[in-house]
């Protein structure tokens, strides 16, 4: 189960609609082993694509070593889907390789309504998992 | 001579846990030969053929090495290696 802030939702969906229609992706990093998500750290899409997503790889560099210093690890990896749902695709599962990680996918097809959804990907098996919001 | 390689989570099991280790070679590919003797099927998890695999960055000191010289890129005494999964992917 994924427990995580209305706060963090909103910024990962603002994120994924200011992107829109090209893919969102980011990570919210917490404390090493607490499972808590509790900063939000929005990621370039080195792609800039609508299918497309990948971490700038010297970003990525910085803020995994960011989080190491703070031993802090990625509770939250997320991404958007702008004209599907927010279910893994093959490429995600291919990618998946932070067992430990909630997967959040929101997709963005909808104008109005934002779907969030989350998941385990543990090689390469999908599990969706409830996610409850706190204030 | 001896150069420190940090290691991922999701590849700590070659390293028997261990966070990072220390190898020697004059170019990335000599060092990930290396290490692969003491632990062994981690080259193979970084190197498909003649490249680094696409699900792998691997940087020396701050930069990736594919804007180095990929696997022929030198390395040398004191220098950090770093090996992080890439994170990507996508609707497609």
């Amino acid at each position: 189960m994924l427990t995580i802030s209305s706060d963090i939702r909103a910024k990962i969906i603002e994120h994924a609609r200011k992107d829109h229609p090209d893919e969102a992706c980011g990570v919210i990093a917490g404390p090493a082993g607490s499972d808590r998500p509790v900063r939000f750290i929005p990621m370039q899409n080195a792609e800039r694509s609508p299918t497309f997503y990948r971490f700038d790889s010297q970003e990525q560099l910085k803020v995994w070593r960011e989080m190491d210093d703070r031993d802090e690890e990625p509770v939250v990896i997320y991404h958007s889907h702008t004209a599907t749902e927010a279910y893994p695709s093959r490429t995600d599962i291919s990618y998946a390789q932070e067992p430990q990680a909630h997967y959040v996918l929101v997709s963005t097809r909808d104008e109005s309504e934002t779907e969030f959804r989350s998941y385990r990907i543990v090689d390469g098996e999908v599990t969706e998992e409830p996610v409850t919001f706190t204030e | 001579m001896a150069i420190e390689v940090r290691i991922p989570t999701i590849l700590r099991s070659y390293t028997g846990g261990a966070k990072s280790v220390q190898g020697s070679g004059d170019t990335l590919d000599e060092l990930l030969s290396n290490l692969d003797a003491e632990h062994g099927g981690l080259r193979d998890r970084l190197v498909d053929g003649e490249n680094l695999r696409r699900f792998v960055n691997v940087y020396l000191n701050d930069e990736d090495v594919r804007f180095l010289g990929g696997l022929k890129t030198p390395v040398g005494d004191g220098d950090t290696v770093t090996v992080l999964p890439a994170v990507a992917g996508g609707a497609s």
